[in-house]
Formats: structure tokens, sequence, C-alpha cells
């Protein structure tokens, strides 16, 4: 397996091996389908909308509903309009959703469509909308795409409004729907009114009832929630590389402030939503939650020496990067390489700035965004880890180096049940160190002599 | 024709969805092997997507997606294509462009790159693909690989393969001319007593146990496109003295064009099933005029259906009276799995396809049942509407129809990429049959049948 790996490190390369980031579209698809009856539209050629369907589908392994342009020559040449109106008829023909949700391709970006101005001619049905956003695959990563999305429906849907209602507004990032259902529980909890976008709890989990609805009803973010995202009187933006840019946009055009946060994953990121949710509601954290902050450090304690100074990679994207890199310290745990694919270089002033918050010297881990997963698994070729902490795609590096690896992140292909339970929040902590610390422990069983085998860990 | 009263069905989309009445078929006017409609959700992909998954099993080759980050990505690792040497096409190589690229053009970045992994790597052999936006910006792909072939005395084919310039099928068409550009140079006038597989992408290892009934009957085997495939076996098989052709969707092209160039004729065959397996080895020994082989053939062939008979008594069981919905990608593959639940005692009411032909449409008809649907290029809705109107009680396809037919409460069977046991042949047969019985008769329906509707 990935034999072909030299030891010796290749240094600005202008060729890209084994990615660790994706394009700008599917990040589009993914923000679109968190709300309610919308249908994501992918304005390019066909290849792009089915991998992306496909990489969803693989994810969460549950159907992914898109639509495309279906370019084709003609289209490249003479431009998309007559592929947008054609595809928008049909789509609410047979499928009849509220919104749709166009995001460009890279191919429709270099043409040149200019699909702003096909929206404001085209005929869309009463009671319907159609809005775009402009997702180049050519620039940012999938992340990318998603906060464009998120800033596309606010710039169509979003009321000004001069009133500020009492609502907050909930930024969560990109998460899992398992992640959606703790992040507002936590809310309710604490007595906060919110709007929370996009939302993906029920969608890309839907239970399995033998009916199944493409766009059911009240699942994902509500058209009226967003239309009054301008009036809420603050905004909580989790992922700090993810929901800046649409949380500067409320700011900007709703004058909404906003906290910004790390996604909340572990005991002191968790603390900080937390922290941020008492803002909004004045309520005292109340004794479930600390229970569960207490359930966790507690199982941190007991289980602190399997973990202590084990040496981890973590590869991913750059907010869920971070979540983890902050647990494996909370820990003991020592983050030897911290890896992102999507071009972000305030990646690593963060990253950095978390070690030095927890007094650890940076200048001893790797941490580079902008790059490629051959790049991490020749970094450990020249100093190998103790675990592997990322998508399903560092898979060939665990296997080609022996090294045992917790999966998180996106894509997780190969795997299920991650997507419908939380990774966020003190129950996602509990179920994330629980999975880091029995790995340690599987691999000790396996390489034990029947003599060091012990019933009792 | 389309004698169809569906709210969900598309204007455009009638005449691609036939319904057969009686013997006759509506034979003549079943529009197909066209482009998709723009906003009927197809679950058809592009032209790069059909080139890369007919090259991407080359085992020794770099497969190098010139073009944005995402085409690549996308296409990592995630087909069942197995090796028993190299892995190098288990990496996922891009030059990843940027704006500035698209601005500037990618050429420079593309002969870079190329340079990078010739020097690193010693590679034997490299293909480049483009990607849409290399077609839109017009970076002359051709003359880079031109040059870093000579440069570097290597193979460097370039793939035209921009995702809209056409449609799947034709992404298989660029990937056969690339095929073909790196075994014109290879020509030899010799001719030797083999054959070659073309259209076998050797997924969940059937590729092997084609080769091992060949070898049964002594008939060898050169090279395969592309399964298992690697540079040196490839340069050999110019000299076949036949083409076998498995996905005839994918490779009838590159077959027409090896008999063009290197005098080599071709048969269709299918691996798929007792009775296609059999077929096909007899018919693979007669065209190459070998009695010995026809011979061993027949006796093989015998044995093992005797063997299954008993087996399949077993199962059918289980599975007569059942009702299975077909969509996959190529004809060929639809009629195969026809005759293969017609076996089992399982009445197929729906099948479709994505690139199907004319051909593969009026011998289906023949096939199938009275009342059968029939769909080209078929949508979640059309699959939905038609599945639950048929009451389907399994469904095969591929990726994105699994999620499709478990949300309805009903079973799948993956008979595409992600397949993981092999389908050909006969232990396909007993993977086959296991495998449908398994999730048809699955104890985690009863759950579901309660809610339904």
């Amino acid at each position: 397996m990935l034999d072909m790996t030299p030891k010796e490190v290749m240094e600005n390369r202008h060729i890209t091996i084994n990615p660790c980031k994706t394009c700008e579209p599917v990040g589009a698809m993914f923000c679109a389908l968190g709300v309610e009856s919308c249908m994501p539209h992918s304005h390019g050629s066909q290849g792009c909308c089915s991998y992306h369907r496909t990489v969803l589908s693989r994810h969460f392994k549950e159907p992914a509903m898109a639509s495309s342009s279906s370019f084709t020559e003609g289209a490249s040449v003479f431009g998309g309009r007559s592929n947008l109106n054609t595809a928008a008829k049909n789509i609410f023909d047979i499928y009849n959703p509220d919104i749709i949700a166009v995001h460009t391709t890279c191919l429709s970006e270099t043409i040149g469509d200019d699909v702003g101005s096909y929206i404001s001619d085209m005929e869309i049905p009463d009671g319907k909308t159609v809005l775009y956003a402009s997702t180049p695959s050519y620039e940012g990563s999938h992340i990318q795409g998603f906060s464009n999305m998120m800033i596309g429906f606010m710039k169509y849907m979003t009321k000004k409004n001069g009133e500020k209602a009492g609502k907050t507004a909930i930024f969560p990032g990109w998460v899992n729907p398992g992640d959606d259902r703790e992040l507002k529980r936590m809310a309710e909890l604490m007595g906060v009114d919110y709007i929370y976008f996009p939302d993906h709890e029920g969608i890309l989990e839907t239970p399995m009832t033998g009916k199944y609805k493409y766009f059911p009803k009240g699942i994902g973010t509500s058209a009226k929630d967003i239309q009054e995202l301008g009036s809420v009187k603050k905004l909580i933006a989790l992922g700090q590389l993810t929901s800046v840019e649409p949380a500067e946009y409320l700011e900007k055009q709703h004058k909404v402030p906003f906290t910004l946060l790390p996604m909340p994953i572990g005991v002191s990121l968790t603390d900080k939503y937390l922290m941020a949710l008492r803002d909004m509601s004045y309520q005292e954290i109340p004794q479930i939650l600390e229970n569960e902050r207490g359930r966790l450090v507690d199982l941190m304690l007991d289980s602190h020496s399997y973990t202590y100074n084990k040496k981890a990679a973590i590869y991913g994207d750059p907010d869920i990067v971070y979540g983890f890199t902050s647990l494996c310290i909370e820990m003991g745990m020592i983050p030897k390489y911290v890896i992102t694919g999507t071009p972000k270089a305030s990646f690593v002033k963060q990253i950095k700035a978390l070690f030095e918050e927890n007094g650890m010297n940076s200048g001893k881990a790797v941490i580079k965004a902008d790059t490629d997963l051959f790049y991490l698994h020749q970094l450990i070729k020249n100093e190998g880890v103790d675990i592997l902490i990322g998508s399903s795609y560092g898979k060939q590096i665990a296997k080609a180096e022996n090294i045992p690896m917790v999966r998180m992140g996106f894509p997780v292909l190969d795997r299920y049940g991650n997507t419908i339970q939380a990774t966020v929040g003190y129950t996602g902590g509990i179920r994330y160190v629980e999975k880091i610390t029995n790995v340690f422990m599987d691999r000790q069983d396996a390489d034990s002599r029947d003599e060091d085998f012990d019933v009792v860990m | 024709m389309a004698d169809i009263e569906q709210v969900n069905i598309l204007d455009e989309r009638e005449k691609s969805i036939v319904t057969k009445h009686g013997e006759r078929c509506s034979g003549d006017g079943m529009r197909c092997n066209t482009d998709s409609v723009s906003g009927a959700v197809s679950q058809r992909a592009c032209v790069y997507c059909g080139a890369r998954v007919v090259l991407n099993p080359i085992t020794d080759a770099y497969h190098i997606i010139h073009g944005p980050i995402g085409c690549s990505s996308y296409t990592w690792d995630i087909r069942g294509s197995l090796t028993s040497g190299e892995d190098i096409y288990r990496n996922s190589f891009c030059t990843d462009l940027r704006e500035r690229d698209i601005i500037f053009g990618g050429a420079e970045k593309l002969t870079k790159a190329i340079e990078e992994l010739a020097e690193a790597q010693k590679p034997k052999l490299i293909f480049v693909y483009s990607t849409c936006i290399v077609g839109v910006i017009g970076d002359d792909v051709d003359s880079v690989c031109r040059h870093m072939s000579e440069k570097y005395k290597i193979p460097v084919i370039p793939v035209k393969s921009p995702g809209f310039s056409g449609n799947k099928s034709t992404g298989y068409r660029m990937a056969c001319d690339a095929i073909m550009q790196l075994l014109l140079p290879h020509k030899s006038g010799k001719k030797i007593q083999g054959i070659n597989i073309l259209g076998d992408y050797n997924l969940a290892g059937e590729m092997w146990i084609i080769k091992n009934y060949l070898k049964k009957i002594g008939v060898p085997v050169i090279a395969s496109f592309t399964g298992d495939a690697n540079y040196d076996e490839m340069a050999r098989s110019t000299s076949a003295a036949l083409n076998v052709v498995q996905c005839a969707g994918s490779s009838t092209y590159l077959a027409d064009r090896m008999e063009e160039e290197f005098g080599i004729p071709y048969i269709k065959v299918s691996f798929f099933g007792v009775e296609d397996t059999t077929n096909s080895l007899l018919r693979i020994a007669e065209a190459l005029g070998n009695e010995e082989a026809r011979e061993k053939a027949l006796k093989f062939c015998g044995s093992e259906t005797k063997k299954l008979e008993g087996f399949l008594a077993k199962y059918r069981k289980n599975l007569e009276g059942k009702k299975a919905a077909i969509y996959v990608g190529g004809g060929f593959k639809a009629i195969s799995l026809i005759r293969q639940f017609d076996l089992m005692g399982i009445k197929t009411v729906l099948v479709g396809t994505q690139t199907g032909k004319k051909e593969d449409y009026e011998l289906i008809e023949n096939l199938v049942d009275e009342d059968t649907v029939i769909l080209d290029d078929a949508n979640p809705a059309e699959l939905e509407t038609f599945m639950k109107e048929k009451g389907a009680d399994i469904l095969t396809g591929g990726v994105k129809e699994r999620p499709l037919a478990y949300k309805l409460g009903i079973a799948f069977c993956d008979h595409n990429h992600e397949r993981k046991h092999a389908l050909a042949g006969f232990e396909g047969v007993y993977n086959f049959t296991k495998e449908i019985n398994e999730s048809i008769n699955n104890p985690v329906w009863e759950y579901v049948k309660g809610a339904c509707v």
C-alpha cells in the first residue's frame, strides 16, 4: 500500500497527490440540503452533480437529492441560460420544492455565466424562490462553497429589518445531523430562542419508516427563519473558518453582532459555546449539562494513562481539525501533524495560538494548510505517530504504516453510525474520548504477548 | 407509445419510458443514447467519468487529472477494481488548478507537475485527463504530453475528457482513443493464439475468475482492458488472435479500432449467469477454431452447472415469485441480469439503463414479460414511482440507487463499482444468488412493512 511514497519530503509541489480537500460545489450542495423544501442545483456538467451526490450518499448512507443543468458543448459556448430555465421548470414540475438553490461550477464560472441575471429574468412560480451562490471549484475548498451558499441564501432571502427581535442566530458550520441535534439541544437547555441555519437534523438521516419524502415538511431551516436572520439580536457562529464570512455578511448587511467560536469539540471549546449561550439567555447552566461535562472530564481522568503523550496526526477540514487538536491536547496527547487541504493561512495561525494557549511549543509540530495526504505520509515516514485522526482517506496511510485510526470529519465513507451521533458537545466528547482511548487499548491487546495480555485494564 | 399515467413524469422524458404490451414491442421509438434532460436529476455522470472508469484500473499508470481538485478527489479509489501487482492507480494525482491558472493558463503547471512525478517516481506510463475547465481555457494538453513524452521517453497520453463535451459514452470513446494511442506504436506483424479481454475492470476480482476459466480450457490471455492491466501486457496485446468484449457499452469502440488497426476480430461475451458464461466460453473456443478448448469448455461448464443445480434449487424456494427492478449503467448487463433473475424464479418488472443503446433495448423488450416498464436514463422520481407501482422486492443498481431503494423499503444488490463479491462466472452465480436472497429475505424489512404505505 502506498509503496510509491518516498521518505524524502518533496516540497513546493505543483502536483497534488491524494488530496485533503475537495471542491466548492459540494459544500454548497450540502448547505442547501439543510434548508426546508430546497433543491440544490448544480449549474454545470452532469458529472459534478453526480459526484457530489455520490460522495454525500456514501458519507451519510442516504439518498442525496440535487439536480443539474446538464451542460453540453452548446451550453459551454453559448451559455447555460436555457439549461437553467429548463431545469427550474422541470424541478418545480416533478419535485416541487419551495426553493431552488443554484450553485455554479468551474465550468459555468469560467464561461462567465451571469446566473444572477438569468434568475432575475426567469419566470418563477408564485411563492417559489430561486437563488444562487458563486462557487468556482478552483478557489478555496468545499468549506468555502458551504460559506458562499449560506451568504447566497441570506442575500436573496434575509429581510432588512430595523427592529431586533429577541432571537439568537446559530451558525453551526459544517457538521453532521447528529451534531445539529446536539447543538440545538444545548441551546434549548440554556433557554435560548434560536434560529439555526443550516439545519440538517432529519435530512440525510431520515428515519426508516417505509415512507420517504424528498422534501419533508418542518425539516431544515425554514424560509421564514432565513428571512428573519436580519432581525436577530446576536449571532453565535461556530467554526472559525466556515462561519466567519457568513457572520461578517450578516453583520455588515443587517447589523447583527456576532461571536465567532471554534467548533465545540471537547471540554474547553464546548464550555465556550455554553458561555456564549448563557450570554444570550442569562440562564444558569442546568445541572444536566454540568453532569455531562462532569462525566466527560471523569472519563478523561479515568483513561488518561492510555492517551498521555501519544502522538497524533490530525487531518481534514480546518475547523474540525482545530476542534480535535484541542481535544487531543486536553487528553494529554501531542498533536504532531496538524494538516488541512483547505488553503487558508489563518488556519496555521489559529492552531499555533491554540498550542500557545495550552502552554505547548508549536515549533515541534508540523502545522500546514493547503497541503495533501501524500505530504502527511512523507512526514510520517520520517517520524511516525501513534494515531491518525481524520477522514476515511487516511486509511491507506494507516494500513501502510500500521497505525491505528479514528475517523471523523468529511468524508467518512467506510464506517456506519457516525453521522447520526454527535461529535460536538460533551456527549460528542465522550464518544470520541471513548473511540480514541479504545483504539489504543485495542492495539495494546492485539500487540501484547500472552503474558502481558490483561483482562483488567 | 408511452402508456403511463403518472404525474411525476416530465413530458420530455415520456419517449424514454415504455411499457411492454403484447408480443410485439414498441420497438421503434424508444428514445435513448442522448443527452439528459436538465433538472431531471439524472443518475448519469459526465465524459470525464466515462473516461476515468475505463482507464483507472490500469495499475502501473500515473493518472493525472488536469483541472481543479474536485474531479480528482471524487474519483480517488472509489472503485473496487483489484490489482495483482502495482497499486499506483489507487492514488489521486491532480494539478489542482487555482484561479491564477485559469486566468493565465494551466499548461505550465501541468508541465511542472509531470516533471516532478517523472523525476521522483520514474513512471512507465502517464495519462493526463482534461476536465471541463481545461476544455474551456484551451490548455494545449496534447503539446505538453508530447514534449514530456519526448523528454522522458515514456508514453504520456492525453485523454480528451472535458465533462461537458458529450455524455458518459463519449467518455468511454475518449478513453479507448487514449488506449489506441498507447497501443499503435506496438503494432506487430505476428499473431499469438491468445485473446485479449475488453470491458472487464476486475471488480471484486472478476477478471481473475474469467482468466482462470480460460486457463482451464487452454486459451491464453494476453492482455486485459483494463482490469488488473499493466503497460507491458497491453503492449503485447496487438498480436492477439481474438478480442472478447464483455462490457459492450464501454469497449465495443476499442474492439472496432483494434480490428481496424491490428486486424484482431472480436466477439461480444458476457460472464454473468450460467447460460451466458457457458455460451461465452464455447464461443471463444469456436472463434479461435480451437476444438480442444471447446471440448474442455463443454466439460467444465457442464460440471459447474451441475454443481450449481442443487444450490439454485434450494434458493429458488426462497426467491420464486419475487419481483426485481434493474437499473444499471449499460444494456449488456441489464440483459444478463434479466436472464439470471429468470433462472432464480424472479420476475423482472422494471429495467433501465443509463447509457443503453437501441439494440440493447430491443433485446431487452424481447426478453421481458408483458407490462414490464423499460426506462432510459431514469431519475429518482421515475424509479420510485415505477418500483412502487410494480411492487418490486429488490433493486439491482449502483451507489446512488441503494439509499433510494432502502428508503422505500426495497432490498438492494449493488452490481456496480461498489460490489465487494465477484458476480461473474459460476462463483458469481453463487454470490449473486446469495446476496439477492440475503437482501430480500432479511428480517429487517419486517420492521418496515408495518409502516409502509
